[in-house]
């Protein structure tokens, strides 16, 4: 079987053969593979965000984090997040789907001046209330985003980050629970002023006991992605400051 | 080995020692420095290159006299490619946590020259059997040396495995920290890899000065 592979035409031909067969193949599976994916994509989202008012399973392992088993995650959300709001041009109305918002869609809607929305999440645990913001951001690589509940002073009950392809070992550890469980007990106001929290190289605090500084010690090694995050936090801060002022007057 | 004949054997056992594809042919550096920080990514990565690279040699050695030669460097990409998207999205699908570990590794696999160079060297020139054995040693042989640096990498650099403390506790003083032990933070930067190569590369050509280059 002699074919002449280096004619003009067969290579064209060949080309077009495989970009449709590779083509089929890709889009039956994502087709096929979709509402599953989703579908844990929904479980994800539910996990972080009871994770960030610290409904989960951790133990006494300070490295990485246990959520709310996948099976139960849909009751539980539902048992503890009270209310999910949408903050859509100053005006606030309950959606129960408010947690499907895709903040990085908004965000680029609020770039270009077109009209964006902002979810918000009120949970409630042992009738304490948490008001969960969620945030986006860039780490070195890629995307990186999260959640953080405060409560009606302002002061942190949990964070939740997650990265899309930080460097494993050094930015990646923005997930691991010492770096994520020296946010709680530190504010987001500086006096009146909604400063956020800085990741911070060199604030001589490594056991993080000054709550009160706004400060979080960096990960070595991972300087760029520890600004993402300060980053990533003071625009989410501003964003919702609206928002926040409400509670706080509360 | 009853299995495989001596030729077929030492298609897999080649690259894991003589040939190694980081060792001795300098290949697949840039992944190599990027992901070692961790045991348990470099578990993950050579895994997961294990199966492209097998695989895709197979199917590239099937479509070795059909695919035409301007564009072939094209179709090894689609074909590498094609089977990242389609471990990708599997797992997405039924190993969700695994699946998120792997993300940072899908771009790495695609560009990793070792894939496209056993491709271009191996596959398109001989069957199916062959290019998958050689497809498995080459991606083990890259396997090995990940495991190893990321290894030292970790135990040295964090003092844990697979992310479990093994020295003892750094900020409670416990275990070898007790004695004034620290962890050594170069290691967990990129260029502390290259190092690690290094001294693997210099104690194996010490060990056998037959792959030391004539100059």
């Amino acid at each position: 079987m002699a074919i002449n592979t280096d004619k003009n035409s067969y290579t064209v031909v060949f080309a077009a053969v495989m970009v449709v067969v590779v083509g089929s193949i890709l889009a039956f599976l994502a087709s096929y593979l979709r509402p599953t994916i989703a579908e844990n994509e929904r479980f994800e989202k539910q996990q972080n965000i009871l994770y960030a008012m610290g409904v989960n399973e951790n133990g006494d392992d300070v490295g990485a984090v246990n959520f709310v088993p996948k099976e139960i995650v849909e009751s539980e959300f539902a048992n503890y997040i009270k209310e999910q709001l949408v903050i859509e041009g100053g005006k606030i109305t309950e959606n129960k789907d408010a947690y499907l918002i895709d903040l990085k869609k908004q965000l680029a809607a609020k770039k270009k001046g077109q009209p964006y929305k902002l979810p918000v999440f009120i949970g409630e645990k042992q009738s304490k209330k948490f008001y969960i913001i969620p945030m986006y951001g860039k780490g070195l690589w890629d995307a990186i985003w999260g959640f953080v509940a405060l409560d009606e002073t302002m002061t942190v009950q949990g964070v939740y980050f997650d990265h899309k392809g930080e460097t494993p070992g050094l930015g990646a550890n923005i997930k691991m629970r010492y770096f994520m469980d020296d946010f709680s007990g530190e504010s987001i106001l500086k006096g009146t002023q909604y400063a956020g929290i800085a990741v911070a190289k060199g604030n001589n605090d490594p056991l993080n006991k000054d709550k009160d500084d706004n400060e979080v010690d960096a990960l070595a090694g991972a300087t760029i992605t520890g600004n993402g995050v300060s980053a990533m936090i003071k625009e989410s801060v501003n964003l919702y400051k609206p928002y926040l002022e409400e509670i706080r007057a509360k | 080995m009853g299995l495989l004949s001596k030729k077929d054997a030492n298609l897999i056992l080649d690259p894991l020692a003589d040939n190694n594809p980081i060792t001795i042919q300098v290949l697949g550096i840039c992944s190599a420095l990027a992901i070692t920080a961790e045991l348990q990514a470099s578990l993950v990565m050579a895994i997961a290159v294990i199966f492209v690279l097998g695989v895709g040699n197979v199917v590239i050695s099937l479509m070795r006299n059909i695919i035409p030669s301007k564009i072939r460097i094209i179709v090894q990409l689609i074909v590498v490619a094609t089977l990242v998207i389609i471990v990708d999205q599997v797992l997405k699908a039924f190993a969700y946590e695994l699946s998120k570990t792997l993300a940072v590794f899908v771009g790495l696999i695609i560009t990793n020259c070792i894939i496209m160079g056993r491709f271009e060297a191996f596959a398109l020139a001989n069957g199916p059997w062959k290019s998958f054995l050689d497809g498995i040693g080459n991606a083990l042989g890259y396997g090995v040396i990940l495991i190893l640096v990321g290894f030292f990498r970790e135990l040295l650099g964090s003092g844990t495995l697979f992310g479990i403390p093994v020295l003892g506790d750094p900020i409670a003083k416990t275990g070898l920290y007790a004695t004034g032990y620290e962890n050594n933070g170069f290691m967990i930067i990129p260029p502390a890899a290259l190092i690690v190569v290094g001294i693997i590369i210099w104690v194996q050509r010490t060990k056998n000065p037959a792959l030391v280059e004539e100059n």
